[in-house]
């Protein structure tokens, strides 16, 4: 394979010619070295910290493969947990969240507390005196750092810092970050679903700006039915537009967009009623970062991706969505709802409004997404056509949101990641 | 509303089964016509069974006019989630008429939904809360919530039809 992999993406900058072989969506072996040389590699999004507001509290989760518990401990420092007991194995969390002074479990009986460190053994005198406690507390990744509130963990002690492997995406961080003084909040629920394709179709999906009008046709028609005037301010001819490689693969579309932002962007369609109360809470955008950083905050949608599994669109609400591969043709998503921490009840549901016209499973957008990844992955089984192109706006010298340089900026980073060797890594760690 | 007015289990499960028959018969606009004015139709999120979608992120939460929009688009040509449209096939079971506040009749029924296309075969298993009323041509929906028992959308991936 390690000759093989220099072939998984054919990179032309002079020609202009990008080409990705579809064996990466295929193959069982590159899933394989996926996990060893991206998920075991990079930071990967575990939570928000606002999942766990209060001491005690904790949601247990698959993050990267791993059962894992987001848990604030009893000192409020909240930890990411390995979910398996250091006796012999089992899941010491088996509930999906809740408020808990310990972790019990239910195979010997070993107990943790909320910081994770070992506090009960039954019969512990019939161990050793090698036998240490302390050295018993669950594991936990080998690194695990919060940026404005979302908490990523890296198995690889050697890894760069997260600030620094965020690199650009700081910056949209930041403007989402920055919607609330409070801070901001995952709102219950999880749209917990499922794509029958490889991974990597959804990371291209979720900033795929050239698709927006032949696949989301049904939604634009929905806009126009309620009202949204959607001339000379849609996908096909964003305003304020750019497409930007914020490095380490992680990509943003950034563009002025039809429909309304529940943050403080007014559309007819939220009612008559709303629009000073609109126009009041954009002053304060104004106030507080200037004119220019609050056009950009309340009237411009971003389609984020983090190398290599996170998504947040700030779209016509904010969603966060990360997705995992237990198959080259099967992947688990999860996907929550991001708000303003001090948002009242109304602005609220008006926000979750907005968001299920467009997003999630059952919304008017994202079922026809999973029926296109799902769609391609069927169309890979044609083995002869062996490479699909990204090539689009290459040779422009500022490419649009409907060009493919966000994909590239990805394609170049998981090309890298791939075909390093592991021994130059170790070189380097050493 | 007295008990004396209640509708009886076999009327509603009559206007239950003509539901079912022609959702799965893609009889959309027909099926609309079952609908008040003001009706809702709502899948909770699966870790939310119980939740309320003005605080919490649903699966779905139509008003009427996304209702009425999700047909509209349905029978179009551009769902390309349901076009070709799927076959689904829902089993209706387990209902009780179990009683009315005001003059909404509150009715409970267990479903199985199955979904097929490109050969493979989706499980949507759960059950339905219903507020119906009593219109002057007969039982109209005002509510309808489909509570999945599904622990995710795994590996269905969508819910592109109505459930």
């Amino acid at each position: 394979m390690d000759s093989a992999a220099e072939l998984f993406v054919i990179d032309d900058q002079d020609a202009g010619i990008f080409r990705v072989n579809r064996r990466a969506f295929t193959d069982a072996e590159c899933l394989e070295r996926e996990r060893r040389h991206v998920f075991d590699r990079c930071w990967i999004y575990a939570g928000h910290e606002s999942e766990v507001p209060h001491a005690g509290d904790f949601q247990s989760r698959n993050v990267a493969g791993r059962p894992m518990i987001l848990a604030r401990g009893d000192d409020r420092i909240v930890r990411v947990l390995l979910n398996t007991c250091t006796h012999r194995g089992s899941l010491v969390c088996r509930q999906k969240s809740g408020n808990a002074k310990s972790f019990q479990c239910p195979y010997h009986a070993w107990t943790y507390n909320s910081r994770g460190q070992l506090i009960g053994v039954p019969g512990e005198d019939s161990y050793s005196p090698a036998f240490k406690r302390e050295e018993f507390a669950l594991a936990q990744p080998a690194q695990v750092d919060n940026y404005r509130g979302f908490i990523f963990v890296c198995f690889d002690p050697s890894a760069d810092t997260l600030y620094d492997y965020l690199a650009g995406a700081k910056e949209y961080l930041d403007l989402v970050a920055d919607q609330s003084e409070l801070g901001m909040r995952v709102v219950a629920g999880v749209q917990a679903y499922s794509a029958r394709a490889n991974w990597k179709l959804l990371v291209e999906n979720s900033y795929d700006g050239y698709h927006g009008l032949p696949t989301h046709q049904r939604y634009f028609g929905f806009l126009s039915d309620i009202g949204v005037e959607m001339r000379g301010n849609n996908l096909g001819a964003p305003r304020h537009q750019q497409t930007v490689d914020l490095g380490n693969g992680h990509a943003v579309l950034e563009y002025q967009s039809a429909w309304g932002r529940p943050i403080a962007h007014w559309v007819p369609s939220f009612g008559e009623h709303r629009k000073a109360h609109f126009e009041e809470l954009r002053r304060r955008f104004d106030e507080r970062f200037g004119a220019e950083r609050s056009r950009r905050i309340c009237e411009t949608s971003r389609n984020l991706g983090v190398f290599p599994n996170l998504v947040i669109n700030d779209i016509m609400a904010i969603t966060i969505r990360t997705f995992f591969p237990l198959a080259p043709d099967y992947m688990e998503v999860n996907a929550w709802a991001l708000a303003p921490m001090d948002e009242s009840a109304e602005d609220s549901a008006l926000r979750l409004d907005n968001f299920l016209t467009f997003l999630g499973p059952g919304g008017f957008a994202t079922p026809d997404d999973v029926e296109m990844l799902e769609s391609c992955q069927r169309g890979f089984a044609n083995r002869e056509v062996a490479w699909s192109d990204i090539s689009r706006g290459m040779k422009r010298e500022r490419p649009s949101v409907t060009d493919e340089l966000q994909m590239r900026a990805f394609w170049r980073r998981w090309n890298q990641l791939m075909t390093e060797p592991q021994a130059a890594r170790a070189r380097k760690a050493a | 509303m007295s008990a004396a007015e209640l509708p009886t289990r076999q009327e509603v499960e009559d206007f239950l089964y003509r539901e079912a028959g022609l959702l799965d018969e893609w009889r959309l606009e027909e099926w609309l016509e079952l609908l008040t004015e003001d009706a809702v139709y709502q899948v909770p999120p699966t870790d939310s069974p119980e939740g309320d979608a003005r605080n919490t992120l649903f699966i779905i939460a139509d008003d009427a006019v996304r209702i009425r929009s999700r047909v509209k688009q349905l029978l179009g040509k551009f769902a390309w989630a349901e076009n070709p449209h799927s076959r689904t096939r829902r089993m209706i079971a387990n209902v009780r008429v179990l009683g009315a506040d005001g003059e909404e009749i509150l009715v409970t029924a267990n479903f199985a939904v199955y979904r097929m296309r490109y050969e493979s075969v989706d499980t949507y298993i759960g059950h339905y809360n219903y507020k119906l009323v009593r219109g002057s041509d007969g039982l109209r929906i005002k509510e309808r919530r489909a509570i999945l028992d599904n622990e995710a959308l795994r590996p269905h991936g969508k819910i592109s039809f109505i459930l």
